[in-house]
């Protein structure tokens, strides 16, 4: 386990050793704030909460998180670290989790720095703190959920370009496979099973659930599990490209 | 300290390396040759784990690289083609996360980044990103990631491409200095280097060993080997090329061009002879006004190419 330490630290270093990571926090921010204030009339709608800010998490997410997660394995290949980096003393999924860790500890720091959102809400009425933190616990799973794609997609080419349009559409699919966009087509041939099956990856209908303020337990094993799921599979995709 | 038995790689159809057994011991030096897409690297890349056979076997100082590949990983140090490393940090920063990775802590770690800094002659440039820096300094951070931990084997891929003849030679000493407590395999275009410092030369071609001996005994497969070559004014060049040709130990000779009125003439000796002495003692005798005159120990790129382009020469000739 002290591995997955090592390889966490490197990776996380690397964010802040490039301008990607101030450009990635204050984009992040900049649309956090113009998602929440100017589409989403915080103000106008007189309530102090955080809902209308968390609404847009996901849809924001869709596109910076696999910004993030592009680079994780598909760099490594196009560089050539990664023959380095996998020949370490290192067991391959100790690797996998040490890199997606740091990745999902960026963006925890992005997400933290929203905090004046958090205070704003705070001075000017009495918001309901628990549910804003059952919100930011969401938003973070939720994040790690689309990282988890993201870097096992990765994983698949050595094109970032690639890497993020191949994420941002998988990522699209999971966000949205509970609306009725996406129901209607398995309705008219599916088993209800199927469409219940379908429905219930949703990200929306998870994170919302968790933003109502109700920390249900199903909605964290559903994200805990998707990144388990996903990073396995990175592990496996590797392990297939050294068969050659 | 190196087994490999029975190595075999398949890339869908085609056969990159093929049945191929080796051992390599400690103190021994393996120059390993051949042509580009001959399975050099390949090799190389199953030895450390990075890619799997699709069959045989390599086992490193006892473990099985395939089902004992972490402690197989951390008796190798290796520098892969190219060396590649992560630009983005420093020299001093990235031998420390090797360091930590390959189990340092504290001081233990500044250590040994420091002794590895001295070997490679880093200190000048420690704290400059890596993508900033000379191709031969890049090339000796992957060389000081790879013998941090002074593994007992060393593979390296094209150690010393494109580095001036100054950052070859040190490259060259580095190894030679390392050579007697580790089992080295260092694979390589360059037939002076395998002279230089290997103590074993083995050439591959499409994925099979097709020779493998000291480098003296490749030298001995020349057929430059024991043959003599002599400079003279290119007046005497056809009494003297008559006179050699009647020496009972030469077998055949060339003669080159005319060039600044000088010609050189080789003399080849029969299978095992000596030429030397006599063709000195002739030389004297006749008073041919010799400018130069020397015995071949054999020319390896000679061997290289009589062994490694047969094939070609065989498929173009059927094809005529």
């Amino acid at each position: 386990m002290s591995q997955v330490w090592q390889i966490f630290k490197r990776e996380f270093a690397a964010y802040f050793a490039t301008p990607l990571a101030y450009v990635f926090i204050v984009i992040f921010l900049f649309a956090m704030g113009a998602f929440t204030f100017y589409i989403g009339r915080f103000y106008d709608n007189g309530v102090a909460d955080l809902g209308v800010f968390f609404s847009y998490h996901p849809w924001l997410y869709l596109f910076l998180v696999p910004a993030i997660a592009m680079r994780l394995w598909a760099e490594e290949s196009r560089t050539g670290t990664i023959e380095l980096l996998l020949t370490l003393p290192v067991p391959l999924w100790e690797t996998v989790v040490g890199k997606f860790l740091a990745a999902w500890a960026f963006t925890a720091v992005a997400l933290a720095l929203t905090f004046p959102i958090w205070i704003t809400v705070n001075y000017l009425g009495h918001p309901d703190n628990g549910v804003i933190v059952a919100g930011y616990i969401g938003s973070l799973l939720m994040a790690g959920g689309y990282l988890a794609i993201g870097s096992c997609l990765s994983a698949t080419t050595n094109n970032q370009v690639i890497a993020f349009v191949v994420t941002v559409v998988v990522c699209f699919l999971f966000t949205i496979s509970g609306a009725p966009l996406v129901l209607d087509f398995f309705r008219a041939w599916a088993p209800q099973v199927l469409i219940d099956a379908v429905s219930s990856f949703s990200f929306i209908t998870h994170f919302s659930a968790i933003t109502a303020g109700v920390l249900d337990l199903r909605d964290l094993i559903f994200f805990l599990s998707l990144i388990a799921l996903f990073l396995t599979a990175n592990v496996a995709i590797l392990d297939l490209r050294k068969s050659g | 300290m190196i087994e490999i038995e029975g190595l075999t790689k398949r890339f869908g159809p085609v056969t990159a390396v093929a049945d191929l057994s080796l051992s390599v011991g400690k103190g021994e030096v393996l120059g390993f040759l051949g042509p580009n897409g001959a399975g050099k690297s390949t090799t190389m890349k199953m030895i450390t784990g990075y890619l799997t056979p699709t069959s045989g076997r390599i086992s490193i100082c006892g473990h099985d690289v395939e089902t004992d590949q972490i402690s197989a990983q951390s008796q190798i140090g290796y520098l892969p083609e190219g060396a590649p490393a992560y630009g983005d940090m420093t020299a001093r920063q990235f031998l420390h996360f090797i360091a930590g990775v390959r189990g340092f802590r504290g001081d233990g770690a500044n250590a040994a980044v420091a002794k590895v800094v001295a070997k490679t002659e880093l200190a000048p440039v420690l704290d400059r990103p890596i993508e900033t820096l000379s191709k031969g300094f890049k090339r000796r951070v992957g060389l000081a990631q790879a013998i941090l931990h002074d593994p007992p084997v060393l593979i390296m891929d094209e150690p010393t491409d494109g580095l001036d003849p100054n950052q070859k030679h040190s490259v060259r000493a580095l190894l030679k200095a390392m050579a007697p407590q580790k089992a080295i395999i260092v694979s390589t275009h360059l037939l002076e280097e395998v002279e230089a410092v290997c103590t074993r030369a083995v050439i591959i071609d499409r994925g099979s060993i097709v020779a493998d001996g000291k480098p003296s005994e490749l030298l001995a497969r020349s057929r430059y080997h024991n043959a003599v070559t002599m400079t003279l004014p290119a007046g005497k060049a056809a009494a003297a090329a008559a006179k050699l040709k009647l020496l009972p130990n030469a077998m055949t000779l060339e003669q080159s061009a005319p060039d600044n009125g000088l010609v050189q003439i080789t003399v080849f000796p029969k299978a095992g002879a000596l030429l030397v002495e006599d063709v000195s003692t002739l030389a004297v005798r006749e008073q041919w006004d010799v400018k130069e005159l020397y015995a071949e120990a054999g020319r390896l790129d000679e061997v290289f190419r009589a062994i490694t382009t047969h094939d070609t020469a065989r498929a173009r000739a059927s094809a005529a």
